[in-house]
């Protein structure tokens, strides 16, 4: 007769009476890490989606597609192995797809309104400089998803950080619409960098870990690269606003739900559909 | 077996087949987000089962990340023959259009009808090209 299998113990069970729970917190902490960097991914790539027939220009339509395809290549390796590390049967698709808005973890930037061409252009240079930095950082992650998307993202990273640098310059140095606009969209966007280089609870212990990067340690490195663009197109740098923060612990604006339901509509109303 | 969006490259020829050994395929995308990757995937499964090959596994790898440096030298020819400009080795500039040789190029866009290209434009013939983007 065969035996029963074994009675799952849970993680950090020691199976003496004693309870060690290290293991749950490590995971805990790698769950969150990946979750951050997915929902990053995820949600500037679905807002990129959105330009798909409405761009100025086919050549510029071609542009935000495919940097949009290159963020939401990055969230399913993300999103997949978050949902690993979590082990309760989820997959890159349930949390992209079946989660509510507390639950994501993006910053906000991403989530802004695309507005016009140049308040996107300002949004990817202020997300794409800062997200090079970083995978430039975690291609040395302890963990080997994170470092492998890391070191195989970057390169496309870099190249939308040269793209969004030379709208904001053109656009900058353009002429007095193109110039006021991108003004504009860099006052929309600006208030949303400080969340970029928080360290929290959850990012200090990833980067003592080594799973995840001190987000400060290129702080200036951000900055000056930022002024240098800013300076090449004839823009100031808008002043320092109080900013807003909270993303990463589910606090988000209005604007998510709205891109949650335009994103998730599909698999929600019809569960396992496919095509 | 030729690439799906660019069929007259193998995936060989493109670098995307890492390794072949008796028991596995281990492949590897070439953008993140390449959408031809599972394309890739199903045919060589299709091809392995037709070669009667069907328990060989099919694994993806991200590490080391694709290069075009990968490309073959009969891959980049093929490439210029169909009228895809090659991707230029690291550190020259010089973009050649692969319908009349000239030298005398500029970028129109910095993506084309793939992630992997950026589309010419070839100020002698007036031609436009794709660029395979150096990576």
């Amino acid at each position: 007769m065969a035996s029963l299998p074994p009675i799952d113990v849970p993680t950090g069970a020691t199976g003496k009476g004693a309870f060690d729970s290290s293991a749950e917190e490590a995971r805990s902490v790698l769950f969150e890490t990946l979750l951050r960097l997915g929902d990053d991914s995820l949600i500037l790539g679905q807002r990129l989606g959105e330009w798909c027939g409405h761009a100025p220009s086919v050549e510029v339509d071609l542009s935000l597609a495919n940097m949009g395809l290159d963020l939401i290549g990055q969230a399913t390796h993300f999103l997949n192995a978050a949902g690993a590390a979590e082990g309760r049967g989820r997959d890159g698709d349930a949390l992209a797809f079946h989660r509510d808005v507390l639950d994501f973890r993006n910053c906000w930037l991403v989530e802004q309104p695309n507005g016009d061409f140049a308040q996107t252009m300002a949004r990817q240079l202020l997300f794409s400089t800062w997200q090079q930095l970083l995978f430039e950082r975690l291609t040395a992650s302890t963990d080997e998803t994170i470092a492998a998307v890391a070191a195989k993202a970057v390169k496309e990273v870099t190249y939308h950080a040269e793209l969004a640098s030379e709208w904001v310059i053109r656009l900058g140095d353009g002429t007095e619409e193109s110039r006021r606009r991108m003004q504009d969209g860099l006052d929309w966007m600006w208030r949303f960098v400080p969340e970029l280089f928080e360290m929290d609870a959850v990012a200090t212990e990833a980067a003592a870990r080594g799973i995840g990067a001190d987000v400060v340690a290129f702080r200036a490195d951000y900055d000056a690269r930022i002024a240098a663009v800013l300076a090449e197109a004839t823009l100031a740098a808008p002043k320092d606003q109080r900013p807003i923060l909270g993303g990463r612990r589910g606090h988000h604006g209005e604007h998510l739900g709205h891109l949650l339901a335009v994103m998730q509509f599909l698999p929600r109303t019809y569960p396992d559909a496919t095509w | 077996m030729l690439d799906p969006e660019i069929p007259i490259v193998s995936i060989v020829d493109l670098g995307i087949v890492r390794d072949v050994s008796a028991d596995r395929v281990l492949l590897t995308p070439t953008y993140t987000g390449c959408p031809a990757t599972l394309v890739i995937e199903t045919m060589v499964r299709a091809a392995l089962d037709e070669a009667g090959f069907g328990d060989v596994a099919i694994e993806t790898t991200l590490s080391p990340p694709w290069t075009t440096d990968w490309i073959t030298e009969s891959g980049k020819a093929k490439l210029k023959a169909y009228g895809i400009a090659p991707p230029t080795p690291a550190g020259t500039h010089a973009v050649e259009c692969p319908q009349c040789g000239s030298t005398a190029t500029e970028e129109i866009s910095r993506f084309g009808s793939t992630p992997c290209k950026a589309q010419w434009r070839c100020r002698d013939c007036l031609e436009p090209f794709d660029l395979f983007k150096c990576h």
